[in-house]
């Protein structure tokens, strides 16, 4: 069961860190990343099984602070379109050197 | 405070035990308050520098400003580079006499510490007399503190009293006693009045340091502080730039002697691991004889003397020194700072003995310097630079005697010297006073020291007159004064030594040392011509003929006040009767002869016998022969003198003609100071501006270092911004890959 478990959720970060490296969409990509965060999820309540609650109580966590990144980069993404009109990554660079 | 130092004297008491010698004979007598004997001077420094700074606060007279501050015109004809008694306070047109407030004060503590320092060395002389029924062979060493103790190297703060620095310190408290008594009346309406006794306090207590000190590093604490105060004090009239530069050439040249001096000391202390004058004393003898150590040590500790002593090539500071106020010239010529170069060799007489070859070049080097001075000093027109390049050529006499091993009669001629160019300098001192105040008088600009104004003074001034003959005919060495014991002295030590002694069986340059020294002789008879004929000369000029001062100014010439003739008039005496501490044995009708040969024995006895060990006896027929050459000579420049020089025949300053020939040649000097220009000042110049300045600060600091790293930093910066693109893509592509790479590098370990 847990083999199953980790192979899944291996396969959902990889798409997750696919999509973030391949996608220009700045919602696609923080979409990408809550795929991320949810696999590694998957992966603790797989170990929970085996290893006590400790890995149940870390997915809270992890779900509170993924609510919390959603909301704060969603609005983000808001204020840059609004201020750009795209929500195109590779038009976006303002942090260059 | 001081006294509670004393008890660090248990120590040295300890000390002496420990060598299980008997308690000093000098313990217990006055010789306990010796740090009195330089102290006073410092405390007169002290508070004499405070009073003159006193009115620095309340704008008094001694403000150089102020004394400028009336719009007075500075295109007068007064020559820069002379001096005069009173400073430019005193040119207004009112001519007021602008004295400084604390005049009164400063006349009392300025020759007031001197003259207490004297009688305590004097009372310390009469104990070293009696004590130990004046028998007195350790010297007594006072140890007042540790200094320096670094390692191996311990230095105490210890005052070393023997018979040489007993004679030295007689010598430098007495004479300067006397300088101090006519400075009152030279300098007293200067407006840096305090100032000037100040410099004149510490001057003497630096010179006591240096006479006093127990080892080499405290008589260098001494050195430099002699060449400090010379720096101060020939500067002493520094809004004349001709005076400052004056001082600034006496340091200078003075740092290049020590240089050399320090490396003697750093060799001497690489080889000997001790500094002290009885550590050295008793180490020397592990030094092999005519080692290229000792040679090295002695040589460069003469380039130290070279330097402090103004012998060639380092002489060219002391003809400058003039600049300053004339009872200053008097101090450093004959009390003090000069004679230090020849002291030093005699307190290191042991080194010396045993390195013939420094020997040979101490002997030629200060015979060839007192050819030389004498020669320029023949056609010099200033009284005092006579009297300068008399100084040092005198001082070549000295080095000759120390050079030669004859450290007695090198220490005797410092002795006699001292008193008679004292003489000659304060009496100098005395007429430019009187040509000054005449001048004075009556508003006119022209150079107060120069002999073409001069002429038939003696008849205005005859105790000057008077003394400074006797002073003449000593330095000529016309017996019995002074002058002629302590050079024929020396002549004689150089032609017996040439016949026998460690020096002459020595070799410089493949030449034997017998060679060399007859060589010195012989020079030094040229010397002697010359002194006694320049010397004439500068009498002839000052004193007889007819007056060319001017017609005004006649009526204004008289000698000087009491305070300026009454020490001229003790240094007269001593003049005449210098030459009695050491009789010669042809002259013992006049007294127990060599007094001071015996007096000097327990510090300077051995080494002498160790460089005439063997020689032969000079016959006394022999002795008189060159006696009587001697008084032939100097009877001989002055009879020349006396009939070539027609002072009826000179013109006042502005009206003379420009020499020709080699007339020109000496009265330039040689030229040396445009030689030393263009071979060594102008290079360095040129060279601090093209490589030092253009080359090293601008280019290699300033462009290299400051703009290049500043360069570096802004590239590195550039190259580092291209990884940052903006894009977002690629930063995590960079981060994905560089987990990989951490968790690749994890999973291979």
């Amino acid at each position: 069961m847990l083999a199953e478990a980790l192979f899944f959720s291996a396969v959902l970060f990889t798409i997750g860190v696919f999509g973030v490296l391949i996608r220009r969409n700045a919602i696609i990509v923080f979409m990408c990343v809550e795929l991320m965060l949810n696999a590694v999820n998957l992966t603790f309540i797989a170990f929970a099984q085996s290893y006590g609650a400790a890995g149940q109580v870390f997915v809270f966590f992890v779900m509170t602070v993924a609510a919390a990144e959603a909301a704060v980069g969603l609005a983000i993404i808001i204020a840059l379109f609004r201020h750009r009109q795209t929500v195109n990554l590779q038009n976006i660079n303002l942090l260059k050197g | 405070m001081l006294p509670l130092l004393l008890v660090t004297h248990a120590a040295a008491v300890a000390a002496q035990a420990a060598t299980a010698a008997p308690p000093h004979p000098l313990n217990g007598t006055v010789a306990q308050w010796l740090w009195l004997v330089p102290l006073l001077p410092l405390l007169g420094f002290v508070i004499n520098g405070a009073l003159s700074l006193s009115s620095v606060f309340h704008k008094g007279p001694a403000d150089p400003g102020a004394a400028h501050g009336d719009g007075h015109d500075h295109a007068h004809g007064h020559d820069s580079a002379h001096d005069s008694p009173h400073d430019h306070g005193d040119h207004h047109d009112t001519h007021a006499v602008v004295r400084h407030r604390h005049a009164g004060l400063t006349s009392i503590i300025g020759p007031g510490v001197l003259v207490l320092s004297f009688l305590l060395t004097a009372a310390i002389f009469i104990a070293m007399r009696t004590a130990g029924g004046g028998e007195m062979h350790a010297p007594f060493i006072q140890r007042y503190f540790s200094w320096m103790p670094v390692g191996d190297l311990q230095i105490d703060a210890t005052f070393q009293l023997d018979q040489l620095s007993m004679m030295m310190t007689l010598v430098v408290t007495g004479v300067g006693m006397l300088i101090h008594l006519f400075s009152v009346g030279y300098m007293r309406d200067d407006p840096g009045y305090p100032r000037y006794f100040a410099y004149l306090n510490l001057f003497v207590f630096f010179m006591l340091l240096l006479v006093l000190g127990g080892n080499y590093p405290l008589l260098f604490i001494g050195w430099e502080g002699v060449g400090l105060c010379s720096y101060l004090l020939i500067g002493f009239w520094f809004s004349e730039k001709a005076n400052a530069d004056a001082g600034k050439k006496a340091f200078i040249v003075n740092r290049i002697g020590d240089f050399g001096f320090l490396i003697a000391m750093f060799l001497l202390f690489a080889n000997l691991g001790t500094l002290d004058f009885t550590g050295v004393r008793e180490g020397a003898s592990s030094l092999p004889f005519g080692g290229a150590v000792v040679t090295a040590i002695c040589l460069f500790m003469f380039l130290g003397c070279a330097g402090k002593s103004a012998q060639i090539p380092l002489y060219i500071w002391l003809p400058d020194a003039m600049a300053g106020p004339t009872p200053v010239s008097a101090l450093i010529h004959a009390a003090t700072m000069v004679t230090a170069g020849v002291y030093l060799i005699a307190r290191s007489n042991v080194l010396f003995s045993m390195a013939p070859v420094a020997q040979i070049v101490v002997v030629v080097i200060g015979a060839l310097t007192a050819v030389f001075a004498a020669s320029i000093g023949l056609k010099q027109w200033d009284i005092k630079k006579v009297l300068a390049y008399s100084t040092v050529s005198q001082l070549g006499y000295m080095f000759v005697g120390v050079g030669s091993g004859a450290y007695v009669a090198g220490v005797f001629h410092l002795v006699t010297h001292a008193f008679f160019k004292a003489l000659l300098f304060l009496g100098s001192g005395s007429v430019i006073y009187a040509m000054h105040a005449a001048y004075h008088h009556t508003g006119n600009h022209d150079d107060a020291q120069d002999m073409r104004n001069m002429g038939g003074l003696r008849q205005y001034m005859p105790v000057t007159f008077g003394l400074m003959w006797i002073a003449t005919l000593a330095i000529a060495g016309i017996p019995p004064l002074a002058g002629f014991f302590s050079k024929d002295e020396i002549l004689g030590a150089v032609f017996a030594r040439a016949q026998g002694s460690t020096i002459a069986s020595a070799h410089l340059f493949g030449i034997a040392g017998s060679t060399w020294l007859y060589f010195a002789y012989v020079l030094g008879l040229v010397a002697a011509l010359m002194t006694a004929t320049y010397m004439t000369r500068m009498m002839i000029y000052t004193f007889h003929g007819p007056n060319r001062t001017g017609e005004k100014e006649r009526s204004h010439l008289t000698e000087a006040p009491w305070i300026m003739t009454g020490p001229l008039v003790v240094l007269g005496l001593l003049t005449v009767a210098g030459g009695w501490f050491n009789i010669p044995e042809f002259a013992k009708f006049l007294g127990p002869v060599g007094g001071l040969d015996h007096w000097l024995e327990p510090v300077v006895g051995e080494s002498t016998a160790r460089v005439v060990a063997g020689a032969p006896e000079m016959s006394s027929s022999l002795e008189y022969g060159l006696v009587e050459l001697a008084i032939l000579i100097a009877v001989a420049g002055i009879t020349i003198a006396w009939t070539r020089l027609k002072p009826q025949a000179l013109v006042p300053k502005r009206e003379s003609p420009a020499e020709e020939g080699f007339e020109k040649v000496l009265v330039e000097k040689y030229y040396v100071d445009e030689i030393y220009d263009a071979a060594i000042v102008q290079p360095i110049v040129s060279a601090s501006r093209g490589v030092l300045w253009k080359g090293v600060d601008t280019g290699l600091i300033d462009g290299l270092g400051v703009a290049g790293s500043a360069y570096a930093a802004r590239f590195i910066g550039w190259v580092g911004s291209q990884f940052q693109s903006g894009q977002l893509g690629t930063y995590a592509w960079v981060l994905v890959v560089g987990v990989l790479a951490v968790l690749g590098a994890f999973s291979i370990r």
